[in-house]
């Protein structure tokens, strides 16, 4: 059985009334989803800004609400979850956002922003807080004198080291990275992405990996589904997706990335062709 | 004659901790019609090199210290402000990562056009929005006459970012700057703009800089590259030599940290290669020593004695003391 299963998830926002009387217009942003991800394994979902994909993730974990389909996280239907249920359920999703810098609280040490989640989602016994902090801090790599800092203290790799030390907190089932690394520094993306996927084979989690970049996505999927319009119009196995590519619309999404490879080979060509002149 | 050409360039900002210099000795040349591409990562002074040429180092913290920057045989670290005026977005034009901010929000787009060609050119009003309508044709927005009513909101980040390539080519300018012209918009878009400036180079014969740090984008795009490195010069090639065998470890780290869009992928995944570290702060910059040496595997004593100097290697120019 998959961990996630999604089933023609709908999200719609509502749009301004073009007169009084009209009725309501509504944008869909997400138009009947479906995909599913097996434990410890990630699946990315990509596409251009407007596709729905980010909205996709935040209705699987409920931070927007869903106007139909089914979301079933490890055989527990999430839609359906109220109030103390809700809660419960949300410690076993956690977000890892694109941008570091908004999404950690100025106001708080970095130890603090570490044990928040542990401290209110429970399951974690007050006096093991801090030692579970201690090892957190190591699992990403940062120092231990460095809990005492604030976040503007800390370079934009460093946050987003400790965007992920929260995340892994509460033990979560599932964890969502919108745009883990789109706000990096080139050098530093690499740090994170291989740090990510240490992570993923020492604890077996599993990813939601949004992303517009290809060749992150080509390095870090097992899946990918790719989203057009609040819809999945391409959903394969990562070599197979790459390898050959059904829909014209990813086929276009690859063919506009602009690669290194692509040169050597022109070059290559181009002196080939040369030779033999 | 190269139709632009830097030397010895230095740019100082001042702090509270002291003046160090963010462009500290770069020097290089511009071709007509060539397309230079400048990488490095953010604080590398690819930036401030950039507003340098078009004498727009912030004031009062910033000072063009040393050097000469040629232009058509003008110095124009020394021209009065007055000159560079009618030089800049006239002759030198730059577009900007992010067009939303550096467009005017309460000016449609065609009267940010017209602006340009009236204020330059000497345009009629009339004239100016004519042409502004044929600009904005040029840059492949459709129903142009329609949309140069548009205000920037009213349009997509794609057709913004082509609205501001309208602004800087209104003049046929001889050198044209792209401050991370696609950073902020979609792959399948940046193709596109990526089309569109390479299709003005061939009808305009406009040289291009192009700031990044993208080396995809180098490839796609450029002819010479220059890899900057703390406000200093790590390398410079044409852009086939060095993807091919890049000297200065900082080059070969930022080709490799990257993960590229393979042709035949593999179940084969391995680690992607890391630069440890980050740039270093600017209270370090102008030291004499190799500043990347504490991000480099191959360093030896001298990086920590000597700032490496600028050695040619086949095509190449790289600044490392262990480069061959």
């Amino acid at each position: 059985m998959p961990l996630l299963d999604v089933r023609d998830l709908v999200v719609r926002f509502p749009l301004k009334r073009p007169n009084l009387l009209a009725p309501r217009p509504y944008l869909t942003a997400v138009d009947g989803v479906s995909f599913n991800i097996e434990r410890g394994e990630t699946l990315a979902i990509v596409g251009e800004s407007g596709s729905g994909k980010t909205t996709t993730a935040l209705a699987v974990a409920r931070l927007v609400e869903a106007q139909g389909g089914q979301v079933t996280l490890a055989g527990q239907d999430m839609l359906s979850l109220e109030g103390d249920g809700l809660r419960e359920a949300r410690r076993r999703f956690q977000f890892i956002f694109q941008d570091p810098y908004s999404s950690l609280n100025p106001r708080l040490r970095a130890s603090e922003i570490v044990a928040e989640p542990l401290r209110s989602l429970g399951g974690t016994a007050p006096e093991e807080i801090q030692s579970k902090v201690d090892e957190l801090f190591a699992a990403v790599g940062l120092r231990p004198e460095q809990q005492r800092l604030f976040p503007h203290q800390f370079s934009g790799g460093q946050r987003q080291r400790l965007g992920i030390a929260r995340a892994l907190g509460p033990q979560p089932d599932l964890i969502i990275c919108d745009e883990p690394v789109s706000a990096l520094d080139v050098a530093v993306q690499a740090q994170i992405l291989n740090l990510l996927r240490r992570l993923q084979a020492e604890r077996g989690l599993t990813y939601l990996f949004i992303s517009h970049d290809l060749g992150v996505v080509q390095h870090m999927c097992d899946h990918v589904a790719v989203m057009y319009h609040g819809n999945i119009v391409e959903h394969a196995d990562r070599l197979t997706l790459f390898n050959t590519p059904q829909h014209d619309y990813t086929k276009a999404l690859l063919a506009a990335v602009p690669s290194v490879g692509k040169r050597r080979r022109d070059t290559a060509h181009e002196s080939a062709g040369a030779g033999s002149a | 004659m190269p139709l632009l050409s830097v030397e010895n360039l230095r740019v100082e900002l001042k702090t509270r901790e002291g003046v160090f210099p963010v462009i500290d000795d770069v020097s290089f040349s511009l071709e007509e019609g060539q397309n230079l591409a400048i990488v490095g990562e953010s604080g590398c002074g690819k930036s401030m090199t950039a507003l340098a040429l078009m004498g727009l180092v912030p004031q009062p913290v910033g000072r063009l210290a040393a050097g000469k920057i040629l232009f058509a045989g003008e110095d124009l670290a020394q021209v009065s402000e007055t000159r560079m005026r009618s030089l800049r977005g006239n002759e030198i034009s730059m577009i900007f990562q992010e067009p939303m901010t550096s467009l005017n929000p309460v000016y449609t787009t065609g009267e940010q056009i017209a602006e340009v060609l009236r204020r330059h050119q000497g345009l009629g009003t009339k004239a100016a929005w004519e042409h502004a309508v044929e600009l904005l044709d040029a840059v492949g927005i459709p129903n142009p006459r329609a949309r140069a009513d548009s205000y920037p909101h009213q349009m997509s980040g794609g057709q913004r970012q082509r609205v501001m390539i309208a602004i800087a080519l209104a003049c046929r300018p001889k050198i044209l700057i792209a401050d991370e012209p696609t950073t902020a918009l979609d792959v399948t878009v940046q193709a596109q703009i990526f089309e569109l400036l390479r299709g003005l180079r061939r009808e305009f014969g406009t040289a291009l800089i192009l700031i990044t740090h993208d080396m995809g984008a180098v490839a796609e795009m450029a002819d010479r590259v220059i890899v900057m490195y703390a406000g200093r010069k790590a390398e410079e090639g044409p852009v086939d030599a060095v993807l091919e065998t890049p000297r200065h470890p900082y080059t070969k780290g930022l080709i490799a940290c990257v993960p590229h869009l393979m042709d035949n992928v593999t179940e084969d995944r391995p680690e992607l290669f890391e630069i440890p570290g980050i740039v270093p702060p600017l209270s370090s910059f102008g030291e004499d020593a190799c500043l990347f040496r504490s991000r480099s595997e191959q360093c030896t004593g001298k990086c920590y004695e000597a700032r490496p100097e600028e050695r040619v290697i086949g095509e190449q120019i790289v600044a490392c003391w262990s480069a061959y």
